[in-house]
This record gives structure tokens, C-alpha cells and sequence, in this order.
């Protein structure tokens, strides 16, 4: 398969690698030939970033053999060798880059990975910026960046440890023509200057096929034919690229295409369905769209053609309502846009950038549901639906999930529900991206039909130049801004301009002024990597790099300060929770409200009524009328507690003659019900002991033969606020930081930064620890806001070490984070990662950690799950410094144990952590 | 018009009882929440004295000093253990013991000798549930064996004037009874906010909220549908937690009537379900919902009474939680489920959750409307 002669940059022997059932590489061999251009062309889902993901290492490989530079991809000690000669930027813009970090960042962060130090890393980051014209945006946080600027910062950092091969996914998908056209000219400038390098590229644009050195056409996990673009050309005698890829498609599914035609609008109203005016729209200091103006004509298809970011979908927002506009006015149908007009809404059908139907419902219950929001006659939904299936070609898949269809079944079906209320227009953003030509063809046909036989308009949106060459008229939109509107063939009659493409590129380069070419001093590199390449593969080698650690606290913790809502949960958030415990959280039972019922009201009923009514823990209520009174008072829980003195109590005392005090006491809260239980006990012996009673009563406590001293150590008030501000700490050190740690892992998951995980010379420690230290920073902090509301806004003082409670802190946050890192290594969404930790954190810290029952109470499986929480051993130290006055000698086991966690947890995560994803 | 809406919020509820019931996290933390969670918090002895830890100094080494130390018996207090006098500060500042009883030298001769010696009970007073009444237990206890001893009679004489106290709804103090109820309506307090923030989040997320908003359905109706559907799945779950893991699985007695409280449960829904919808209209993200969550959600239950009596929190916090449905929520339910109360005695709290929730709600539809109406979800 080897066309040039030249060593295979990468072999794949029999590769098969499956996503459940479904085989994304079937059984695939193939060799890439070194120093050359090598393009994986063919529509979306067909394996090409799996088999560049594989090639890359990021992907575990499940059967066959893949080796890159003669290394062996299964093995981790091959890749870890051969990982700095590779660069990949994974598909979706700035997959791998960090949104909230400058440009700079950025590639320092990629610098840092690589083991590259200062004085190398500042030299090759000023080099590639200006090669790339980044240069003045070096400060620019990635998220405000263009779609073409975006990729060419992944292109900076994946250059800047010199890789020998380079892998881009779909790099170019969604950017305009000339930022595209740019990005091609750079990688062409990279590879004159360093002609080894190879590079392998996966594209769904064929006309970009046509550039490269050597073609793999690929289909259902197979490859088709491999060979430089005029050989696939020749051998199936087409003269495009596009066309010969369908040629080379299996039979079964080249028959069901035909050319597409357009017909001709048969008649052309005047009449305008949208007319836009001088539209602006801005976020902050952003303008998103720019004075948009432009008329489409009822039965028209109009595009908009631009960029991702260009402002087409907001324009598209604003004209249904969803959006409202800052400035300029649009009427849709003759009206000014209402959002809240329901009518104008039963007129338009609407379909959003991304898939955006009900993924967890069938085919049919998406249909149902929208055609019965849409208020259609309970009879008339059948047929309707029954229409739909077949016009849309959905019945094979009526029943499955949404979110289980290959994505041109769910175009068809977004499609089928935009118009499932016969609107007469629909506006439709982005509908194709992502589908193959054949499916895209497909969808088109249905447009046309709409258009041409229902005379629906249609507003469409796209990137594709072929399919704005369909449109009936197109507006060519950049960077909020019409560039022109008019007919695909007078646009590029305007220009001169061969293609479409050309003379949106010639409109380009009208409205932004070409970036200079003449910056001379290029891509020395070349001198500094000889150096470099040593470096680094030593650094490689070593088993734990600070640098590369370090690449990635600094990173964590940048992006920690510029995240506000995280910033502001973790100190104001913990300060907030401490508050409402402190205050919250009390086991002292006081101003109880109790009602008496005396039947005698005699002097010594008063007496005895005397002593709980000169408590202080107890708050008198109007007196009880009679029993069912008290049954009521006690029932809605008015009292707490009801005293009954029977009839004849005074007499029967002065006569010596036994008689009873009936107490009832609200037993709905158990512990408060045993307290005013203790309380009342108590309050009956002193009646007893009173010196004018004791004569008639005989027996009472003032006559035992020996006194009780109960001693309440270490808070002799016995105030609960000494105990629950220490072991409150304690809880909030578990809960908060455990929480962002596993967030913080479990986000890289989400958004894709993973990758930089599995592809680069960084190891599962570095990572690891790298992400900890600004959290475990973070947790210090709180400590010491918890620490000093104690001291002063509860008055709670220190009475032993600082330093004892220092170093456990320290510990004991090292071990929480730990601790969320290790639920984070199993969870694979955010929400669950938050959810998971607070259930995991909060049952045994509550329940297990001595913060309500002591350790020493617990007994079976919550006392073994106690063991293993780290609060076990923080609550000691934090209410022994805070209460119980200990020193740092007392406490040191404890801190030691805290000490232990440590490593257990690391250890436990790097397990559970994959180098690779599977 | 009227119908129209109706048919709108029914069809829009639909979709989100089928859109929850393939929502693994959520569905699991519902389960979690009214099975597990309830259990585990019924097991806990957090709200009585159990297996106490016990050590005795025993200076005495007398009969009467044995006898004491055999009167602590489980449940309440583990087996004493006896101790070296130099070791009790080392082992009550590492919370080994709870109490510690010191029997002085002489101590029984002194008993009989009528020269009262003074027998200590050293209680770590930062143990506060255990400590509180394991103190006034010891004290008990070791009145009880000394006034056994020296009359050497088991029967204690009775004083004329005794007290018969009695603990009413809950006779033996069993901590099961209080904490297995509360537990569920924590659960009900804490998933009915996360139920319908998440449900408007996920929508968000999924870009299936303009899809809504082009058609015709009010963001009214989009709120309405998810507070009932959300709502009816905590009604399910709790009567089904009531019945199976209260009733049958934890053996525990409810006194009023599960219908009334039911219809409690709903009313109280109304504003917990607001709340979701209110938090997911500052939140942009389902981790931001969530950490605004716990902010929320945590205080809102933790102050409510369920966990600690409300008469002892500061009177501002008093008085603020006044404000509270879930302060409401958590009286009537322990009115209904404890104490046996009828409608006649939880009418006002009724009516206060009610009042104060709708208006909760519909500040909350109001920021709803506007805030999707303006950003487009």
C-alpha cells in the first residue's frame, strides 16, 4: 500500500475497534508513509479520528497491532518513549485547549509538558506566535478567540516540542475560507522547514483532499482506496475528489443518489417574509451581529454562508424571538417580531445549530410530542405522523431513541419536526454540519420539495460552499457583518471569482486587511531542537517531573482564580454553610415551652409548679383547660411538655399521704424528649429537697448516703457551640473540597482536555498531584476563614496547638481532596461527580465520624466505614485543640493516620485513573 | 385557550416523566434518598444513649463498688472497663471514654459509715447528645446501686410524692421513630429542588429550551409541566418509602393519617419545586446548579427543625426560618406521623405552606418568564 517508496510512518495491522455493537475499524490494515501529507478523507463516523486516536495512543487499542516510529502502541513504556516525536489535536475547535487561559497559556502549558525550561520555552512561544500572526492577541483568553484563530493556537501547541508526526482531526471544520486557506499555507510553511516531519490530516471537506500528498478514502471502518488525489481520480475517472469518493462507496449505497437539481422558482412574489433592518446584536462588549439588513422573498431558499462565530445563529435568534435585538428592527410576515406572539410562531418552523430534540424519547414520541404542542387535532395527528414517517424516510427507526440514530437520521428527523405543523417558514441554522455528502444530498432534496412544491421559504445557514451554491440568493457573513447579498453566480460574477469559495475568500480579504507576509525571522527552531530533543527525552524518562507537574497546578490554578462561581462556592460558600451550622446545629435544649394543668393550687402545687417555672430552660404557656386540651396542645406540638398536679396534692403532702405528679413529654424528637425527661427529674428532687416540704415527704436525694459529683470536663457550661464549631470545620474541610477536586477531573473528562493526559509524556502522578496543590491551597485558605470565625464570631477560642491543628489541617484537606479524587477516577459526568461526592461525604460524616456519636459508640459496618473516613481523625484534633486544650504531643497520631491517607489515596486513584481512553 | 394550555402542560409533563426515567444519576439519587439514606439515618443511635463508652477508677475495691460498675448495662453503656487513675486524662483526650466514674478509696465503708463520701462522674462534655443524658443515666445508676446496697433490699422505698412521667408518642425513646421519618422528609425537602432545577438545566444544556420557546408553549406552561411532574415523582416516592422501608422494613408505628400528610406532601412540593426552577434561572451549568444547590438546599433543611429543635437556635434564625415553608413542612409532618394530629390541629400550618409557597412560586414563574423569555434559554 506503500505508494512513495518511503518508511511507513505508522502500521496498522488488522485494527478493529468497537463502540458496542457497532465496529468503527473493521479489520483495518494499512501503512502511512513518512514525510508526507497524508489526508483521511470520507464522511463523519467512519473511523478516521479513531484510527488517528489509536495512531496517537489516546485510544486503548482492543484488537490488532498498531506501531508508530517501530513502537509498539499496547505497550505503555513503547508509547511513553515515542510520545514526544507525536503531536495531536483532537477534533472539535480547541478541543485540548483551555478556554479561560490566555494564548500564551496555553502553549507555556504545552511547553511546560514537554520538560522544556524557561529560556527554551519563551523563545520557541515568541517564534511560533509570530509565525502565526498570534502575536498580538498573545494575551487573549482561547475562549474569545475565532474559530480560525483557535485552531491555529492547537496548531502552536502542538508544534512546540518539534513532533516528527503530526495528527489533526478535522482541523479546518467550521472555520471560514480564508482563515482555513491560512491554516494550510502555515502547515505548508512548517513542513519546508522541516521537511521530515509527517502529517496526518481527517477531513470531511473534499475539496481540501485534493491538497494533500496522499489520500486514504475511507467508509463503514474500511478503507476504499488509498493513493495521491490524481491516482484516486484516474481510477475511477471522475474529476473531482468528491465525486470519486462516491464512486468508490459500495453499489448499495451509491444507488441511491442521483445529481441534485434545482428547479427554477416558478414565480417570484414580492411580497417579503422577513424584512431585517440595520439588526444589532451585542454580548457585553461584544458585537455578535453587526447592522444586518437583508429581505427574503416568500418561496425563496436564502443562505447565510460564514463561519462559526460569524453571528448567523444569532441573527437566526433574533428572528424568532428568541433573542432580542439592541438595535435595528425585522418584521416577520408584515410584523414587527413579538416574542410573545403565538400565532407568528405557528407560521415558522425552527431548527437549532445543535441536534436539539428530546435525545431520551423515540423517533414517534418526539413527532407526538411536538405535533400536540403545536395544538394539532388529536385525529389529524395520526395521519400527519403517518405522512411524515414515510415522506422522511423515518419507519425503520420509529421506535429507537433518539439519540441513537446515526446523525443523518436525526437531520431527517429534526427536519420532520420543524415542519410537522406545515409552517410557511422555516429557518434553519446549520442543519448539515456533520452529516455525509450522501446524507446531505438527501436532506437538500427535502428542502427543495418544501421549497419549490409547498412554496415554503426557506433561511438557511451553512459553511458548506456547495451547499450555499444552492441557495437561491446567499448573504456572505463575517465577523457579524454582511459582507454581500445576491445570487451565488453574481457573487462570484463580482469577483471574478472561479468558485464560490474564491470570491467569498476575495470578499474576506476586502473587509480585514491581509496580515503582513513579511515576517523574516521564521521557524528557527531547528537550531534550539537539536538541544531541545535531548532534554526532553531524558526528562521523559524520569518517572516524576516537577516541571510537568508543575504545568499543571499552574494551569488548575489559574483557571480556579478565573472561574467565579467555583472561586466564590469555595471561600464565601464555606463561609456562608458555617454560619447557618454554627448557629444551626445545637443539641442544647433550652426555652422549652411546657403547660401545667393543677387541679389543686394549693401552696405546695405552687411550690412544686415554682421549681420548673424558675428554670431557665423552661417557658411557661397559658395553663391547660382540661385533658383533651392537653391532648391537642400536645398533638400540634404547642408544648413540649404538660404537668398534671391531682386534686387534694397539697393535703395528701401535709397528711403524709402518697400522691403522684403526671408528666407527659413530646417524645417526637427522641433526644430532646430524654433531656426534658433529665430535666424534670431534676426539678421534682429539688422540690423534695425544699426545706418545707422535706418534713411531710420523707425519703429524698439530700439523704443519700453519698453525693454525686458529675463533672462536665472540658466544657464545664456544657454549651454545644464548644463541640459543633470544631466539628463543624471538620465537616466543611470533607464536603467543599473534596467536591471541587472531583469536579475539577471530572470537567477535563467532559469538555475533552483529557486527551492532553493520554498524549503527552505526563504521567497519572503529575497529574494527579499537579491538579491537587491549588485545591489543597484552596482548603488552607478555608481553614483559616473557618478558623477565625470561630475565634471571633462565635467566640469559640483555641485552647491548645495551633500547630497541631495546622498540620492536620494540612493533612486532613490533602487526604479530603484525595478523597474526591478518587470518586472523580469512576465518575464520568460533572453532575454525578457532585452528587456522588456530597452522598459519599456527607453519610459518614455525619453519621460515622464522631461529629453526633462518639467514635468509641459505633459499632459493625458504620464503625468500619468510620475507619476509613479521614474526618475520624480530624475531629479530635480539631475539637481537642479548639476545647479540649491538647497539645501537639497528644494529637500526633492522629495527624500521623491523616498523614497515611495520603498515599493510600493517590495510590488509589492513580489504579483507578487510565492512561488511555478505552 | 384554557384547554390549550392544560393539554400543553400535559403533554410537556409527559415528556418529563420519560426524560427523567432514562436520567440514571437522577433516577439513582431519588432511590438513594428514600431507601438507603432513610435507613441508614434510622440506624444511627444519634439520638439516645447507646453503647456509651464507660471506664471506672476504682480505688475502692469494694462490693459495693463491683455492684456499681455491673448496674451499667447495654444497650445503653458498653461493659465498663477499669482503668488506671494516671491514665484518665490520656484517654478521655482521645475520646475513649465518654465517662468515667471515679469510686474514691473507702468508698463502701464510708456508705455504711454514714460520712457520705463523693463518688465522680467525669463526662466529656464535648460528646453533647451522649453526654447530655448519659450523665443524668450515670447518676441514676449509681444512686440507685448505693441506696440497693445499703438497704440491702432489691426494692427502692417509695417517696410519698412520686412522679410518673411519661414520654408520649414514642413510650421507649426509640431513635428509629424520629429519624427514619425525618430522613424522608429530607429527601422530599432536597430532591424536589435538584428534580426541577435540573429538569430546566438539562433542557438548556441539550438546546431543546429554544426549541420550545419557537413554538407556541409559555414559559407558564414550561414551569407548570415540570413542577408536576417532578412533584408527582416525590409523592410516588415517598409513599412508597412510607409504606415499604418505614412501615414494613423499619417496623415504625406512624400514629395520623398517610393521606393527610400526602396531601401536605403536595402542597409543600409546590414551593420546593419553585425553588429548582428559581435556582436554574441564575445557574448556566448543571455543576453550577448544583453548588448553588447545596447553598440552598442544605440550610433550607438543616434550619427547618427536622435535625435540631428549633426553640434553641438564636431567635433571629428563629424568626427568620418563620418565613420558611419547610419550618411548616417539618411541624405538621411531625404532627401527622408522631403525634396522631388531624386536620383540625395542622389546618394552620396548611395553610401557611400554601401561602407562603405560592408566593414563592410565582416569583419564581415571574424570573422564569423573563429570564427565558429574554435570553433565550
Amino acid at each position: 500500500m506503500n505508494a512513495t517508496g518511503g518508511p511507513a510512518v505508522a502500521c496498522l495491522e488488522g485494527v478493529t475497534h468497537r463502540y458496542g455493537t457497532v465496529a468503527a475499524l473493521d479489520n483495518l490494515t494499512i501503512e502511512l508513509p513518512s514525510g508526507q501529507m497524508i489526508g483521511l478523507i470520507g464522511p463523519d463516523g467512519v473511523g478516521k479520528s479513531t484510527l488517528l486516536a489509536l495512531i496517537s495512543g489516546a485510544r486503548q487499542i482492543q484488537s490488532g497491532r498498531v506501531t508508530v516510529f517501530d513502537a509498539d502502541m499496547s505497550s505503555a513504556v513503547a508509547r511513553r518513549g515515542i510520545c514526544p516525536r507525536i503531536a495531536y489535536m483532537p477534533q472539535g475547535l480547541g478541543k485540548n485547549l483551555y478556554p479561560d487561559l490566555s494564548v500564551r497559556e496555553n502553549i507555556e502549558f504545552f511547553a511546560r509538558l514537554f520538560g522544556q525550561a524557561r529560556l527554551e520555552r519563551e523563545a520557541r512561544i515568541a517564534n511560533l506566535l509570530e509565525s502565526t500572526g498570534l502575536e498580538p492577541f498573545a494575551d487573549r483568553p482561547a475562549q474569545k478567540l475565532s474559530g480560525g484563530m483557535r485552531q491555529k493556537l492547537g496548531l502552536c501547541c502542538s508544534l512546540v516540542h518539534d513532533p516528527d508526526l503530526l495528527l489533526l482531526d478535522e482541523p479546518t471544520t467550521g472555520v471560514d475560507p480564508l482563515s482555513r486557506r491560512q491554516f494550510w499555507e502555515l502547515i505548508g510553511e512548517m513542513r519546508s522547514r522541516r521537511p521530515g516531519m509527517s502529517v496526518a490530516v481527517a477531513t470531511a471537506y473534499m475539496d481540501e483532499a485534493e491538497r494533500f500528498d496522499w489520500l486514504v478514502a475511507m467508509n463503514a471502518g474500511k478503507v476504499l482506496a488509498t493513493g495521491s488525489p490524481s491516482d484516486l481520480k484516474e481510477k475511477t475517472a471522475k474529476g473531482t475528489i468528491e465525486e470519486a469518493f462516491i464512486e468508490l462507496l459500495p453499489t448499495e449505497i451509491k444507488s441511491g443518489r442521483h445529481t441534485l437539481t434545482i428547479p427554477p422558482r416558478s414565480q417570484i412574489a414580492d411580497d417579503a417574509v422577513i424584512v431585517a433592518r440595520d439588526l444589532t446584536r451585542r454580548f457585553g462588549d461584544f458585537t455578535a451581529v453587526d447592522h444586518v439588513s437583508f429581505d427574503i422573498g416568500r418561496g425563496e431558499i436564502f443562505g447565510f454562508l460564514g463561519s462559526n462565530g460569524c453571528g448567523k445563529s444569532t441573527t437566526m435568534k433574533m428572528l424568532t424571538g428568541l433573542l432580542p435585538s439592541n438595535e435595528g428592527s425585522a418584521t416577520l410576515f408584515g410584523d414587527p417580531i413579538d416574542a410573545n406572539d403565538m400565532r407568528s410562531r405557528m407560521r415558522v418552523g425552527y431548527m437549532s445549530q445543535a441536534f436539539s430534540l428530546y435525545s431520551e424519547l423515540t423517533v414517534r414520541q418526539n413527532l407526538d410530542l411536538h405535533a400536540r404542542l403545536f395544538n394539532l387535532a388529536p385525529a389529524a395527528i395520526k395521519d400527519r405522523l403517518a405522512y411524515l414517517v414515510d415522506r422522511f424516510g423515518l419507519a425503520d427507526y420509529i421506535d429507537k431513541l433518539a439519540e441513537d440514530l446515526p446523525l443523518g437520521i436525526r437531520q431527517r428527523l429534526s427536519l420532520a419536526v420543524a415542519v410537522v405543523h406545515e409552517p410557511e417558514l422555516l429557518i434553519l441554522d446549520e442543519p448539515t454540519s456533520g452529516v455525509d455528502p450522501i446524507a446531505r444530498d438527501g436532506f437538500w432534496e427535502l428542502l427543495i420539495e418544501l421549497s419549490r412544491k409547498n412554496g415554503v421559504t426557506i433561511f438557511v445557514s451553512t459553511h458548506f460552499m456547495n451547499e450555499a451554491a444552492r441557495c437561491d440568493r446567499i448573504a456572505l457573513m463575517n465577523a457579524g457583518r454582511v459582507l454581500a447579498t445576491d445570487t451565488p453566480e453574481n457573487l462570484m460574477r463580482a469577483r471574478n471569482a472561479a468558485t464560490l469559495e474564491d470570491a467569498f475568500i476575495s470578499y474576506l480579504e476586502e473587509a480585514a486587511p491581509k496580515r503582513p507576509k513579511d515576517h523574516q525571522p521564521q521557524f528557527e527552531i531547528g537550531s534550539l531542537s537539536a538541544r531541545a530533543e535531548n532534554a526532553t527525552a531524558e526528562e521523559v524518562l524520569e518517572s516524576f517531573s516537577p516541571r510537568r507537574m508543575m504545568a499543571y497546578t499552574i494551569r488548575e490554578a489559574l483557571e480556579l482564580w478565573r472561574d467565579p462561581i467555583r472561586m466564590s462556592f469555595a471561600l464565601l460558600g464555606t463561609a456562608f454553610l458555617m454560619l447557618i451550622f454554627g448557629f444551626g446545629i445545637t443539641t442544647d435544649v433550652n426555652s422549652l415551652s411546657f403547660a401545667v394543668l393543677d387541679r389543686d393550687d394549693s401552696f405546695e402545687s405552687r411550690a412544686y409548679l415554682g421549681e420548673l417555672r424558675g428554670s431557665a430552660y423552661f417557658v411557661e404557656q397559658p395553663p391547660l383547660k382540661d385533658a383533651a386540651d392537653l391532648q391537642n396542645r400536645l398533638k400540634s406540638g404547642a408544648v413540649s411538655a404538660t404537668v398534671e398536679i391531682p386534686p387534694g396534692f397539697g393535703r395528701d403532702i401535709r397528711r403524709g399521704r402518697p400522691t403522684e405528679v403526671a408528666v407527659w413529654v413530646d417524645g417526637a424528637m427522641p433526644f430532646r424528649a430524654e433531656t426534658i425527661r433529665g430535666y424534670i427529674q431534676g426539678a421534682h428532687q429539688q422540690f423534695l429537697s425544699d426545706p418545707a416540704i422535706r418534713g411531710h415527704v420523707g425519703l429524698s436525694r439530700a439523704d443519700a448516703p453519698e453525693n454525686i459529683e458529675v463533672r462536665f470536663r472540658y466544657n464545664q457550661d456544657f454549651d454545644s457551640i464548644y463541640a459543633m464549631v470544631p466539628s463543624t470545620i471538620a465537616m466543611q474541610l470533607a464536603l467543599i473540597p473534596a467536591i471541587l477536586m472531583a469536579l475539577a477531573i471530572v470537567r477535563e473528562k467532559e469538555l475533552g482536555s483529557i486527551t492532553n493526559l493520554y498524549v503527552t509524556p505526563v504521567t497519572r502522578l503529575e497529574f494527579l498531584i499537579g491538579k491537587q496543590i491549588p485545591y489543597v491551597a484552596v482548603a488552607m485558605i478555608n481553614f483559616l476563614v473557618l478558623f477565625l470565625m470561630a475565634l471571633f464570631i462565635f467566640n469559640v477560642p483555641l485552647k491548645g496547638s495551633f500547630l497541631a491543628l495546622l498540620l492536620g489541617s494540612l493533612a486532613y484537606v490533602t487526604a479530603t481532596t484525595g478523597y474526591g479524587m478518587v470518586i472523580s477516577s469512576f465518575t464520568r459526568t460533572q453532575i454525578a461527580a457532585l452528587f456522588g461526592t456530597a452522598i459519599m461525604t456527607v453519610l459518614p460524616a455525619t453519621m460515622f465520624s464522631g461529629m453526633m456519636t462518639p467514635v468509641s459508640s459505633i459499632t459493625g459496618f458504620g464503625a468500619i466505614l468510620g475507619r476509613l473516613f479521614p474526618m475520624t481523625y480530624y475531629v479530635p484534633i480539631s475539637v481537642g485543640t479548639f476545647t479540649k486544650g491538647l497539645s501537639f504531643f497528644d494529637l500526633a497520631r492522629h495527624i500521623g493516620i491523616l498523614a497515611l491517607f495520603i498515599p493510600c489515596l493517590t495510590f488509589l486513584s492513580l489504579i483507578l485513573l487510565r492512561k488511555q481512553e478505552t | 385557550m384554557l384547554m390549550r394550555k392544560l393539554s400543553n402542560i400535559y403533554w410537556l409533563g409527559m415528556k418529563e416523566l420519560r426524560s427523567l426515567s432514562r436520567d440514571w444519576v437522577l433516577l439513582g439519587l431519588v432511590i438513594y434518598s428514600f431507601s438507603l439514606a432513610v435507613i441508614a439515618q434510622a440506624q444511627s443511635n444519634s439520638q439516645e444513649l447507646h453503647n456509651a463508652s464507660i471506664a471506672i477508677v476504682d480505688e475502692d475495691h469494694s462490693e459495693l463498688s463491683r455492684r456499681i460498675a455491673q448496674g451499667f448495662l447495654p444497650p445503653y453503656f458498653k461493659t465498663p472497663q477499669y482503668i488506671d487513675e494516671r491514665d484518665v486524662d490520656r484517654l478521655m483526650n482521645t475520646g475513649q471514654y465518654t465517662f468515667v466514674i471515679d469510686i474514691p478509696p473507702r468508698f463502701e465503708s464510708d456508705v455504711l459509715g454514714g460520712r457520705k463520701p463523693t463518688i465522680q462522674i467525669i463526662v466529656d462534655a464535648t460528646a453533647m447528645i451522649q453526654a447530655g443524658i448519659g450523665s443524668s443515666y450515670a447518676e441514676q445508676i449509681v444512686a440507685a446501686e448505693t441506696a440497693k446496697f445499703v438497704s440491702r433490699s432489691e426494692a427502692t422505698p417509695t417517696p410519698a410524692v412520686t412522679l410518673s412521667l411519661r414520654i408520649a408518642f414514642n413510650p421507649n425513646v426509640t431513635t428509629a421513630w424520629f429519624t427514619s421519618v425525618m430522613g424522608i422528609i429530607s429527601s422530599v425537602n432536597m430532591l424536589a429542588i435538584i428534580l426541577a432545577g435540573a429538569a430546566i438545566v438539562r433542557e438548556r444544556e441539550h438546546g431543546t429550551m429554544d426549541h420550545l420557546l419557537v413554538m407556541p408553549v409559555t414559559p407558564f406552561e414550561i414551569a407548570m409541566s415540570k413542577i408536576w411532574a417532578n412533584a408527582l415523582v416525590i409523592t410516588i416516592a415517598v409513599a412508597l418509602s412510607l409504606f415499604f422501608v418505614v412501615q414494613r422494613l423499619l417496623h415504625v408505628p406512624i400514629a395520623g393519617s398517610i393521606p393527610l400528610f400526602m396531601v401536605g406532601v403536595m402542597i409543600y412540593l409546590f414551593f420546593s419545586t419553585a425553588i429548582g426552577i428559581f435556582l436554574a434561572t441564575i445557574a448556566r451549568t448543571m455543576p453550577q446548579l448544583g453548588l448553588l444547590y447545596i447553598l440552598v438546599a442544605v440550610p433550607l433543611n438543616l434550619l427547618s427543625g427536622a435535625n435540631t429543635p428549633l426553640e434553641s437556635m438564636p431567635p433571629f434564625l428563629r424568626a427568620v426560618m418563620q418565613a420558611s415553608p419547610s419550618t411548616h413542612f417539618v411541624a405538621f409532618a411531625q404532627g401527622i406521623l408522631y403525634r396522631g394530629a388531624g386536620f383540625d390541629v395542622v389546618w394552620p400550618k396548611f395553610v401557611a405552606v400554601g401561602l407562603i409557597g405560592g408566593l414563592f412560586l410565582l416569583v419564581a414563574l415571574l424570573r422564569f418568564r423573563r429570564v427565558v423569555a429574554l435570553s433565550g434559554g
